[in-house]
């Protein structure tokens, strides 16, 4: 399986074979740091809105791997300012670096970024379409923290209407017979456009807006955050924000080795007690976002295969 | 009685099969649309997709005589709406953008008379520069970038954005 030059772009790309192959470099690259993989390699980050995680498990990875990395973590510094477009920015980047990771706050962006590039470029996040490597790295701590990826009993909760992480992760899980439990009230339930296709793929799944009605059959919860942003009427949203909160109360009705992830950051979803449970996989799930990346990296930039 | 027969005839010649008469079209009863000697004449649109029609092919300046009729009665698809336009051909780009809004729509054109070439619509696959995305935060709503869809269902119709991968119906879809 060949990478080199291939774009990431969106989980859709990908076949099933796919995701098992990069989850199998990141778990070799994991386990055999390699130092100087990518040295002389340059990654142009070009982050047109702020990120955390992202922005700061790219540099990471790419210094951890030897290679130097340009760019921006906010476009008010650059000519976009001066009205440039995102097809010729991307055009000048492509000239001084070997690989580049976008997030930009419009959908489509990354797609059209690597179509204007002649290297291969990372959609770190665009709008609320696509974050493809958080999706990769998602599938890597739920194989890495339950062993296995087929047949698990996987529920998500909170905003799954809005929530790009649980889309794209119900589509990549798709990939491996998954049962689906969509826990949020009615106005914020998956949009019905993945149901049809979980429907068409003949995956089993369940709505409730009940966090306790199945909580024995989960292998994994998937958290989510209700995000402010999302609510134009700020009344609609104080009706929601506090709507699911996991405690350690709920986890004495969940199977032992049930675990949580939260794409991060959290607000007040769950609790601070529920960290030191080994339920709580949110911060290894953050760290995980290394291994996948230096994978991504090295796949792409054709040093590893 | 031959003066009354002569009329009719004209309209008659536009459908090649007598047998499967199309209702509007050259019938005593319903004369508002009447026959064209050289021109296009689309047929079986849908009803709430005429006016459509009749905006791809940018009639606003056309100085030949155009008829559009709608709600008439269909064998094939209960209602529909006819475009008639004397004088004009279409361009591939036309035709193509008639299958989105008309995906079962046939094109006639005729000369002198008659229906010289009949032309079945057929809805594409990928759909280059048509249709504009519905979604305001589609980067091809915000810089200059000819848009793309891929046809994921053709009955109803159901497009999906290349960029920013949103999935839209006919009630959607607007024409660039």
């Amino acid at each position: 399986m060949d990478f080199k030059s291939r774009d990431i772009i969106s989980i859709n790309d990908f076949s099933k074979e796919e995701l098992l192959h990069i989850l199998k470099v990141a778990r070799q690259i994991e386990q055999k740091p390699k130092d100087n993989l990518l040295k002389g390699k340059i990654l142009a980050a070009l982050f047109f809105e702020p990120s955390t995680r992202t922005r700061l498990s790219f540099v990471s990875s790419m210094e951890q791997l030897g290679g130097k990395i340009i760019g921006f973590s906010t476009a008010a510094v650059t000519s976009i300012q001066k009205g440039e477009s995102l097809w010729d920015t991307i055009k000048m980047t492509s000239q001084y670096s070997d690989v580049i990771v976008i997030r930009h706050p419009l959908e489509g962006s990354s797609r059209l970024a690597a179509e204007a590039s002649p290297v291969p470029v990372i959609n770190g996040g665009d709008g609320s379409n696509q974050h493809p490597t958080q999706t990769m790295l998602d599938l890597y701590t739920i194989q890495k923290t339950k062993g296995r990826l087929e047949n698990l009993h996987v529920g998500f909760v909170g905003d799954l209407k809005y929530g790009r992480t649980v889309h794209s992760l119900v589509i990549a899980l798709a990939h491996f017979s998954p049962t689906f439990y969509f826990i949020a009230p009615e106005e914020l339930q998956m949009p019905e456009s993945y149901l049809d296709e979980l429907f068409q793929k003949k995956i089993k799944y369940f709505k409730t807006s009940d966090l306790a009605r199945f909580s024995k059959e989960l292998d994994v919860l998937y958290v989510t955050r209700i995000q402010k942003e999302r609510f134009p009427d700020p009344v609609e949203y104080e009706k929601f924000k506090g709507i699911y909160r996991i405690d350690e109360q709920f986890l004495q009705h969940v199977k032992k080795d049930m675990k949580i992830m939260h794409p991060l950051p959290r607000v007040n979803e769950i609790s601070k007690s529920v960290d030191d449970t080994p339920h709580a996989a949110y911060f290894e799930q953050a760290a995980n976002g290394i291994p996948i990346r230096k994978a991504l990296l090295a796949l792409v930039l054709g040093k590893l295969k | 009685m031959a003066k009354s027969k002569k009329k009719p005839r004209a309209r008659e010649r536009i459908r090649p099969k007598k047998a499967s008469p199309s209702p509007g079209i050259g019938t005593k009863k319903e004369l508002s649309i009447s026959a064209i000697d050289e021109g296009t004449v689309i047929d079986h649109i849908p009803t709430d997709a005429t006016f459509k029609v009749a905006e791809i092919l940018e009639l606003e300046n056309h100085e030949g005589v155009v008829s559009i009729a709608t709600n008439l009665k269909s064998k094939s698809i209960g209602r529909k709406g006819i475009v008639k336009v004397a004088g004009k051909s279409l361009t591939q780009e036309q035709v193509n953008k008639i299958s989105i809004v008309a995906p079962n729509a046939t094109v006639n054109i005729i000369k002198n008379y008659e229906v010289r070439e009949k032309i079945n619509v057929k809805s594409p696959d990928v759909i280059d520069n048509v249709v504009k995305c519905s979604n305001p935060v589609c980067i091809t709503n915000n810089e200059q970038v000819p848009t793309k869809f891929y046809v994921v269902k053709k009955d109803p119709l159901r497009i999906k954005c290349h960029y920013c991968e949103r999935s839209m119906g006919k009630e959607d879809i607007k024409i660039i």
